[in-house]
Order: C-alpha cells, then structure tokens, then sequence
C-alpha cells in the first residue's frame, strides 16, 4: 500500500511541474464557463431550472473532453518511461506492475476529479448566481460529477494499455488521438448511418442498443439522460436514451475501468525491460 | 549458502547465443567484477539475476528464491548501466519515492545523499543534473536498507577519482557487513584492488573465474623485467641476458614467472653494469586480453 502512494505521490508531483493539472483544470473550467454563459438561451422556452440546462450542456462537452484529458494525461505513462530509461530500475524494486499501474492511475484520477470538480463547480455557480430555482438540479450535478470520473478513469486506463502496448510516447500519442477519434466521434456518426440504413430492422432493434451501451462514452451520455427529461430534451439522442435500462449504462460505466486496467496490465506484462 | 548461485545458465536471442552454459556463486560478503566487452553478456547476465528478462535454460537462485521474486526484490539492490530518473524530480524527491517503495522511513533520504556528496543539489531537479550526479543518486538508491545482494552495472562511469574512491570505500562496508557485491567495469585498474574475485565473459562464455593471483598463476604470462645499465655497458648486459636494447642504457627481458628468480640472479651477477631493475608483472588488461581471445564463435 505504501509502495502504491509512493508511486502516486511522485506521479502528481510530476504532473503538477509539467503543468499537466493546471492545463486540465484550466481546460474544463473555459469550457465549463462558455457553456454555461451559453445555456442561458433556453431556459425559459424549457421551463427547467438553470443548473439542469447546465448539466445538460456539461454531458455533452464531458463526452469529448474528459476522454481527450484522460488519455493526454495517460498516454506517456508506461511508453515515457520505457523512453526514458526509468522502467528497468523501476522493476526491480519490490513491488508489482499492477501495482506501479495503480499508483499512476489513482494520482491521474486525483488530477482529473479536481479540473472536473473545478469545472463543474464554475458552471454551477454560475447558473445559482442567474436562477435561484436552480438548487433543484444539484442531483443531476453530483450524478453528472461522479459518472464523468468514471468516465476518465476507463479512457485513462485504455491509455495506459495504449501506452504499454505501443512502447514509444510517439506512436502511444497517435494512438491515444486514433481511438479517441474513433470511439468519441466516429463510433457515433457510425451508428447513425447503420441506424438510418437499417431503417427499422433488426439491426435498429437488437444490436444497435448493445453497440451504444457498449461504448462507456455513449453509456455515459444515455445513464445522465435517462436521469433528467430536461437533459433529454435538450441532446440528439434522447429516445435511444428511454429504450436502454439506465441499469445497462451504469454497468457499461462501471465495468469499462476495471476492463481498461486489465487490459492495461495484460500489455504491461508484456513489455521487455 | 552462496547469495547467488549461477548454474549452466543459456540465454539465447534470437540466432544469438548471450550466455552459454555460465555458472558461478557469490558468497556473503563477496565482491566479484564481472569483466567482458561491450556485448559479451554482462547486461545480460544482470538483467536475469534481478529478474527482469527470463532465462533459456540452468538455475539461478538470488537469496534462496527465484530471480524477480519478490522475496528476492527486497533484498536485491540494483544500479543499471547510464541510470536515469524522471527529470521533473528532485534528487531528494527521487530518493524519498525509492524509500518508501522499499519501505524504509522517508527521513533517510538526505543521509544517503550526503553520503554521495549530492546534499547541497538535493533539491534541485535531476533534470539540471551532470551525468556524474545522476549516477551518484543512483548510487544513492543502491544503498537503501541493507541489500544483501548489490548488482551494479558500470558503477563508477562518469565519476571523479575522489567519487570512485569513496564509493569503493562504501562498498567495502557494506562487503564487510555480509552483502555481496557484482559489479561490472570498464576501469580493470579500479577492479584490480578492490575485488575478491574477477569473472570474465567472453561471447557469453565463462573464460576465468578467480581471484587476480590466480588468474595470473593460471595464465602464466611472461614477466617483463627492465634493466637499466650504464650507457657504455648497454650491448654487453643486453647480449650476455638476451634481451633487446631499448633507448640507449635500458634492456628489456621478459620470462615466464617460475623462472623470475633465476633471471633476476642473472641481472645482479652482472654486478656493476646494472644500475636498477624492474619487475613488470602482467597487468589485468594483459590477462583479461588472453582470457578473452579464447572462446571461439
């Protein structure tokens, strides 16, 4: 256990001289404000209190940001130190590659939970100062708060196996934008023109709502709608939201970091010092 | 029981065989140089005892448990060849992380980098560090708790006289305490003193194994002697000998080393004509030159 933290401590300490959690935190507090000053518009036509319209907002930017900051923050951390000439050493102490995973991976999430916690804490405070009424949405906040740090912690274990697997911080970085692309953005334009091809049939019915529960981004998104009608209202996907048990998605989000970390372990083991 | 045992071990990469069949033990406070060239196996050979690549074939056993085990881990102590750290860390940051991997109190952290002289850099990042000063915070790491097996490869590169001299010092404690020690080097001279036992691979062949006397009995090489002479007596001293003439006044002989005291019976009968005498015993390159060249590809 000692070991785990020792790892960590110098995990964060590293993170904070790169800059790594002043570039996350001031990533998701821009972003976070922008939205928030921008969701003012349809407050009134939705007649939903301020702080779900944020939230609402927030779970469409965490989708494409706390993956991207996830895998920036994990992409370097077995390739770095195979590049930088750390791992041998490393290895020969006492202590076990899951555990030096572990050690990285709760220091990460330290840095990811604080620019979330900031992020989400500038837009709440924000949509409180404009709307008295909106301490009603502080459930779907909270909810919004710990699924996105579930969120980060399966992208920031897949980065880790990216990491392991490629070897190079150089392929292991192109690699870490690929899959973002592919599972954030493509997967779902995908699916959209599968659905539109299918038009209604078996595919539409039977595998498209495995396929969407099946990515934690996309179970992220449909688990915070489900929960708020003001958030289905307001995003693209809302009907596959109410097909899908809310229980699906949450299993989807829960189980994707233990996977990653497996995963990660798995290629780990695999690299040669 | 030795500290490590070493037994028929074959490793192979590829078409490449690394290590052929190597075998030899290190006791408790033992010091053993593991002498080769670049490639002869010596990394190698390290990389297995501390667990971090698997072998093909033989039986390596570190402290009575398999190399990697993590009963072995604890009392190994490891300095890789060109050791680096995260350059973001201080040295002190660096070493406080080491001890607590091994779990040993934090506050230790500045008594072993004083011991390396790196006390007045300790909180500056390694980041800034020469090379001499990131090997003496490795040297540093070795140290901590009290390994009873220390690998060290290339210890002394990029270090001072004054470092080297300290650091042998070190080791010489710690040999005393009962920890053994094997370290590779580059430096025969430095090992030359301060080893029990010298170990020299050839192609990943095993070609000596003893200490330096030993290896000397065994390779039986010629004993140069240096006679200086007067000048007018130079040719006569060199003929009556049967040495070569060298530089005006001095003649050079050279025989093997049960004949030295009947040579040097030789060189003072001359009486007069021999002003001084030196005897020149093969250096460890010569022998590490003619242990090397035995092994065949």
């Amino acid at each position: 256990m000692n070991a785990i933290l020792a790892i960590t401590v110098a995990e964060f300490r590293i993170a904070l001289r790169n800059r790594w959690v002043a570039i996350s935190i001031a990533m998701m507090a821009v972003f976070s404000l922008v939205l928030a000053g921008a969701g003012s518009a349809p407050t009134g036509t939705l007649g939903a209190d301020r702080l779900s319209v944020t939230v609402a907002s927030l779970t469409s930017l965490a989708v494409y940001l706390v993956p991207l900051v996830a895998l920036l923050m994990s992409f370097d951390a077995i390739a770095g130190e195979v590049e930088r000439g750390t791992l041998p050493l490393m290895l020969t102490y006492p202590l076990g590659r899951f555990e030096i995973l572990l050690g990285k991976f709760i220091a990460h999430l330290i840095i990811l939970s604080l620019a979330v916690a900031i992020g989400y804490g500038l837009a709440a405070g924000a949509a409180i100062w404009a709307d008295p009424r909106a301490s009603a949405g502080f459930p779907a906040m909270f909810r919004l708060f710990w699924t996105s740090l579930l969120l980060g912690a399966a992208f920031v274990a897949i980065g880790y196996a990216i990491s392991a697997f490629a070897r190079r911080p150089g392929a292991a970085a192109g690699l870490a934008i690929a899959l973002w692309l592919v599972m954030i953005v493509l997967y779902d334009l995908g699916l959209l023109a599968a659905v539109v091809a299918d038009d209604g049939g078996r595919f539409t019915t039977d595998v498209f709502p495995w396929l969407l529960v099946g990515n934690p981004a996309d179970a992220f998104r449909l688990y915070n709608l489900a929960a708020s009608d003001a958030t289905a209202a307001a995003a693209g996907i809302g009907a596959a939201a109410h097909t899908i048990p809310p229980a699906h998605a949450l299993a989807s989000i829960l189980l994707w970091p233990l996977a990653g970390l497996g995963l990660a372990v798995l290629a780990f083991r695999k690299v040669t010092p | 029981m030795p500290n490590l045992t070493l037994s028929q071990l074959t490793k192979t990469f590829g078409a490449t065989r690394a290590l052929r069949e190597v075998s030899f033990t290190v006791a408790p406070g033992e010091r053993i140089a593991l002498l080769g060239h670049n490639g002869a196996g010596k990394s190698t050979l390290m990389k297995i005892v501390l667990g971090l690549i698997p072998y093909d074939s033989g039986r390596v056993e570190v402290l009575g448990a398999a190399p990697g085990d993590r009963a072995a881990r604890r009392q190994v102590a490891y300095l890789p060849e060109n050791v680096a750290f995260h350059p973001a860390l201080t040295g002190l940051e660096q070493i406080r992380t080491y001890l607590r991997l091994r779990g040993e109190p934090v506050r230790a952290a500045m008594g072993l980098l004083e011991r390396v002289g790196l006390a007045e850099a300790a909180k500056r990042r390694i980041g800034t560090y020469s090379k001499g000063m990131r090997q003496r915070v490795g040297l540093a790491q070795a140290l901590i708790g009290h390994p009873r097996l220390l690998v060290l490869d290339e210890p002394t590169s990029g270090l001072d006289p004054v470092s080297r001299r300290d650091f042998y010092a070190t080791l010489d404690g710690l040999a005393a305490e009962g920890a053994s020690i094997l370290l590779s080097s580059h430096a025969l001279t430095e090992v030359e003193a301060r080893t029990d036992r010298i170990v020299i691979l050839s192609r990943g062949a095993m070609v000596a194994n003893a200490a330096l006397a030993e290896l000397r009995r065994q390779a039986a090489l010629p004993i140069l002697m240096q006679v200086r002479t007067t000048e007018a007596a130079a040719d006569q001293v060199a003929a009556s000998l049967g040495g070569a003439r060298f530089n005006g006044a001095t003649v050079m002989l050279s025989c093997a080393p049960d004949q030295k005291l009947a040579r040097l019976g030789q060189v003072t009968a001359l009486g007069d004509m021999v002003e001084d005498v030196e005897v020149i015993p093969p250096s460890l390159e010569d022998l590490y030159t003619h242990f090397s060249k035995q092994v065949q590809p």
